[in-house]
């Protein structure tokens, strides 16, 4: 492994280790099971509805992870600048790119932890029925990058403020933003007055579009490059506001 | 390589209007310990972040062990062992998690080396008791050394320590005095901190900043013959002194300040200040015969640093 490898890794690897070393992780484990299960059987009438497939699990992803993720990642730089631990961290001899990037990294396998824990459920459906496993997978990988660009999101915002709960809520906020553009509500209100490239610009911003389509087993190109230039986009300007605001 | 570690010219950083360091040039040589002291908010530890690399000077350069910091800074931060302000760790880890973690983002990749370069920190800076344990339940002087021994960990010719015996006890403060004397041989270190008799037990060289402006770059004990044109003298009497022969006194006495003073039941002090070269003490003693005083002890007053510290900042 080269250097620069390394000790993106060493962040990782440190970042990673972190969420198991307070009750963080297990709580985190815990409610999002709790949730998404419960969403599943409860709102998602997953018994009622007859079918050996797992969407009335993976519906609820997207605003799950608008609670979820700022829950993850508020803390990445948010502390960092609090506890002071950022001018230790920057005068070590590595990037802005290489800490940006493992952190985000040690966050975003975290949630793929959250997200196989989850596969009893994939189990189940397989035991009751005969599902369409290559649209879970799919479902699955597609679920799994957009809490990429939910943590994205959540770890460049993170970097503007000393407060995680501050953090948490402009990351919920923002994630709202991004699912409710694809909402029908919206995108109705805005068709009323807006040319149409407009209404279409919004509409392909939108996580909850995006997330549909790969739900429904499309995984075209298109959603791929969405979630991860948006992934890219957050974690560059991530690096960019970590130069910025480090010594306020 | 040169002897200087650190060269660093016409430094200057300002913060919206604030001019937090105004042209300051510094540089630091293998084998010197320089003590960097100013009031706060003087601008101490801005100079100490643009030296390690985590702040940008606005003008100005800075070579760590003649590599350019600008050019290549993870060259530079290289050479460099920082202890930041207040000393963050990462508390949720353990001590010796922690110390492998920065080992290794310092380059020590090779396990026997790691491990060797812990058990010295282990030893060095005594945090066996608390090796395994969270740095969050730590008191406050063992996190302090957990701070040091990070900034030690790579045996870096640079160490730049933002107050390190803040928060220690008398005892601590000592042996972290008596480790930075140790290593300072074959190192460039700069310490700053708000104890002046710090500087005057462990340090080479002192700098006295105020304002963002550098006001003194001495050897601590020139500060006081360079800094403060009076010295002083005190006698001390076991009598009393009426007020009649305390006035004849001050006015048969011509030095610049004379002040008779009680200091104790029925004893007096004598304070005589002026220029050096003007102050005799046999003469004085002479001078004084006539009144024929219990005099039990004369002597010379030393400036101490304090005094030179607060001429020096409170002129600028």
């Amino acid at each position: 492994m080269n250097t620069y490898l390394k000790k993106t890794f060493i962040i990782f690897d440190r970042e990673l280790k972190g969420y198991f070393r307070t009750p963080l992780a297990s709580i985190f484990l815990l409610v999002f099971l709790a949730l998404s299960s419960g969403m599943t059987f409860f709102l998602g009438r997953f018994f009622e509805r007859d079918q050996a497939d797992l969407s009335a699990f993976f519906a609820w992803h997207p605003w799950l992870f608008l609670i979820l993720m700022p829950a993850i990642g508020m803390r990445l730089w948010a502390e960092e600048r609090r506890s002071g631990t950022i001018e230790l961290l920057m005068t070590l001899p590595v990037t802005n790119t290489q800490l940006v990037i493992g952190k985000f990294l040690a966050s975003w396998i975290f949630t793929l932890i959250a997200l196989i824990l989850s596969m009893p459920i994939w189990i189940t459906v397989n035991y009751l029925g005969n599902p369409d496993n290559n649209v879970i997978f799919i479902s699955y990988i597609g679920s799994w990058l957009m809490a990429g660009a939910f943590l994205a999101l959540t770890s460049c915002l993170s970097t503007l403020t000393k407060n995680q709960v501050i953090a948490f809520i402009i990351s919920s906020i923002s994630g709202f933003i991004l699912v409710m553009a694809g909402f029908g509500l919206v995108l109705s209100a805005v068709r009323s007055w807006a040319p149409i490239w407009l209404t279409e610009t919004i509409r392909s911003m939108s996580f909850l579009s995006h997330f549909n389509r790969i739900q429904m087993g499309v995984f075209d190109f298109s959603t791929l490059l969405f979630f991860v230039s948006m992934i890219v986009f957050c974690l560059w300007i991530n690096i960019q506001l970590v130069q910025i605001k480090k010594a306020d | 390589m040169s002897l200087k570690l650190i060269n660093a010219k016409n430094l200057t950083k300002s913060f919206d209007d604030f001019i937090a360091v105004d042209n300051i040039d510094l540089d630091v040589s293998r084998g010197e310990v320089v003590g960097f002291l100013g009031p706060n908010g003087a601008g101490k530890s801005t100079t100490m972040k643009m030296l390690t690399g985590f702040l940008e000077p606005d003008s100005g350069s800075i070579e760590i062990c003649n590599v350019d910091i600008k050019k290549d800074p993870l060259q530079a931060k290289g050479f460099i062992g920082y202890l930041p302000e207040g000393a963050p760790t990462y508390s949720d880890m353990e001590v010796c998690d922690f110390l492998s973690f920065v080992g290794k983002m310092r380059g020590l990749d090779n396990k026997k080396l790691l491990s060797s370069r812990l058990s010295d920190m282990a030893d060095q800076i005594n945090l066996k008791e608390v090796w395994n344990r969270p740095i969050e339940t730590l008191s406050k002087g063992f996190k302090r050394r957990v701070g040091i021994a990070q900034a030690l960990i790579h045996d870096p010719d640079i160490l730049i320590l933002d107050e390190p015996t803040d928060g220690l006890d008398p005892n601590q403060k000592h042996e972290m005095r008596s480790l930075i004397k140790n290593i300072s041989k074959n190192k460039a270190i700069v310490i700053s901190t708000h104890i002046l008799e710090e500087v005057e037990a462990v340090c080479s060289r002192a700098i006295i900043i105020a304002d963002g402006k550098l006001l003194a770059n001495e050897k601590p004990e020139n500060l006081g013959n360079k800094f403060l044109q009076t010295d002083a003298v005190s006698i001390k009497i076991s009598d009393k002194i009426e007020k009649k022969l305390i006035n004849e006194i001050k006015s048969s006495l011509k030095y610049k300040i004379v002040n008779i003073e009680p200091n104790k039941k029925n004893h007096y002090e004598i304070l005589i200040e002026d220029k050096k070269e003007n102050l005799n003490l046999n003469k004085i003693m002479t001078e004084l015969k006539k009144y024929k005083l219990n005099i039990y002890e004369a002597s010379f007053l030393k400036n101490s640093l304090d005094d030179v510290f607060r001429k020096i900042t409170q002129q600028k």
